[in-house]
């Protein structure tokens, strides 16, 4: 019956030509640190997920989000656990996607033809960092708040634009409404959509191009 | 070597499978679980929906003088705490009866006032008119005052609040 089913399915959406050119595909002897790009890949939809959780409580709002995270913390059933995964995830995915980078730059992985798999990866890096800045204010509480001072005066000290960028990044003069409320639609909304996109290529690419092999004496 | 299948026993892939529905399982379970007590746990939490307010000391109540209660209760729901302000009129009669009216007009929902002359109450909204025993004496309310549900406990009046 799941047999059948199966057939009926595969012959109208492909899923078998699906799996054998994205899962089945051949890859040469690498080691483990070839992992990492998956292990970026898997941190990153943890985020998605427990984002999307986290967003049923969050208020951004000056007022509630910081009680809005205290409950989330203390009283909604296993609150603490989707925090947590979240709050530790954006750390560890931080630290998988960078020495994902230095893998691929130290096995030569960024060389013809992967050029551009190197460059959405660097826009990639810069997204997550993104995140973890904008997301790091979403709490409101004195950490938050100061850290996010500290980042955006740090925009600041470009030549010429800093101070415009200071004043768009905290929609007005000082940390207020108007920057709790940005930074939550560029965590939620801006940042992921790009992230998406960028991960779409990434990926797309790492199926059409194959991975590198490890480089051998003299190449 | 005779397969597994052949001798009766376990082939490994039927091994493998096997444990992997298990792990998946187990996996599925272990975050499942969670992520469905985050989501319906506020639903199943529910406040006490009646509790006894105490109004006060019955001999400082005058006899047979309606007298007006307010109290206001705080009630958090998530992260956000309410307050909803309310008002009793009792009337203490000299054989230590009393009665308890709600404030609340039965036409609108206005708060009714107790005026000695012409010793009624009064809604200010609508014009309607309440006997001192809460019947209706005139104007548009449809039903007598809600008369609250009390009691005396070592001499102070306490009064049943249950939620709508």
């Amino acid at each position: 019956m799941v047999a059948r089913v199966y057939a009926w399915l595969d012959r109208r959406l492909g899923l078998t030509t699906i799996y054998s050119t994205t899962l089945d595909r051949k890859v040469p002897k690498v080691n483990w640190a070839f992992t990492l790009g998956s292990a970026t890949l898997f941190l990153a939809v943890m985020q998605g997920v427990t984002g999307i959780f986290l967003t049923v409580y969050y208020v951004p709002h000056p007022e509630q989000a910081y009680d809005s995270v205290n409950y989330i913390m203390n009283e909604v059933a296993f609150g603490w656990l989707i925090r947590g995964v979240h709050h530790w995830g954006a750390t560890l995915m931080v630290v998988t996607v960078f020495l994902h980078m230095l893998r691929t730059f130290f096995y030569g992985s960024y060389k013809y033809p992967r050029e551009i798999t190197w460059m959405t990866g660097v826009f990639l890096l810069l997204v997550t960092l993104g995140m973890g800045f904008t997301g790091y204010l979403l709490p409101w509480n004195q950490r938050a708040y100061w850290a996010t001072t500290v980042g955006t005066s740090i925009a600041g000290t470009v030549p010429l634009v800093g101070p415009l960028v200071e004043r768009i990044l905290r929609g007005g003069e000082g940390l207020s409404a108007l920057t709790l409320a940005r930074f939550f639609s560029a965590h939620i909304w801006m940042l992921p959509v790009t992230l998406l996109a960028l991960v779409g290529i990434h990926l797309y690419l790492v199926v059409r191009l194959g991975i590198s092999h490890i480089p051998r004496e003299g190449e | 070597m005779a397969g597994a299948e052949e001798t009766g026993g376990l082939s490994r892939r039927k091994f493998v499978t096997g444990m992997l529905a298990v792990l998946g399982g187990t996996i599925t379970a272990v975050i499942g679980l969670p992520a469905v007590g985050y989501l319906v746990a506020p639903a199943l939490k529910r406040s006490p929906t009646d509790v006894w307010v105490p109004l006060g000391p019955v001999e400082s109540i005058p006899i047979d003088q309606p007298t007006l209660f307010t109290f206001s209760r705080a009630e958090r729901i998530g992260w956000e705490t309410t307050a909803t302000s309310y008002g009793m009129y009792v009337l203490r009669s000299p054989d230590e009866r009393y009665r308890v009216l709600s404030n609340v007009c039965t036409h609108l929902a206005c708060r009714v006032v107790w005026k000695d002359d012409p010793q009624d109450y009064t809604c200010p909204c609508h014009d309607g008119h309440f006997a001192k025993d809460g019947h209706v004496l005139s104007g548009p309310p449809p039903r007598p005052l809600q008369a609250v549900e009390h009691k005396v406990e070592e001499g102070i009046l306490y009064v049943h609040l249950v939620e709508a």
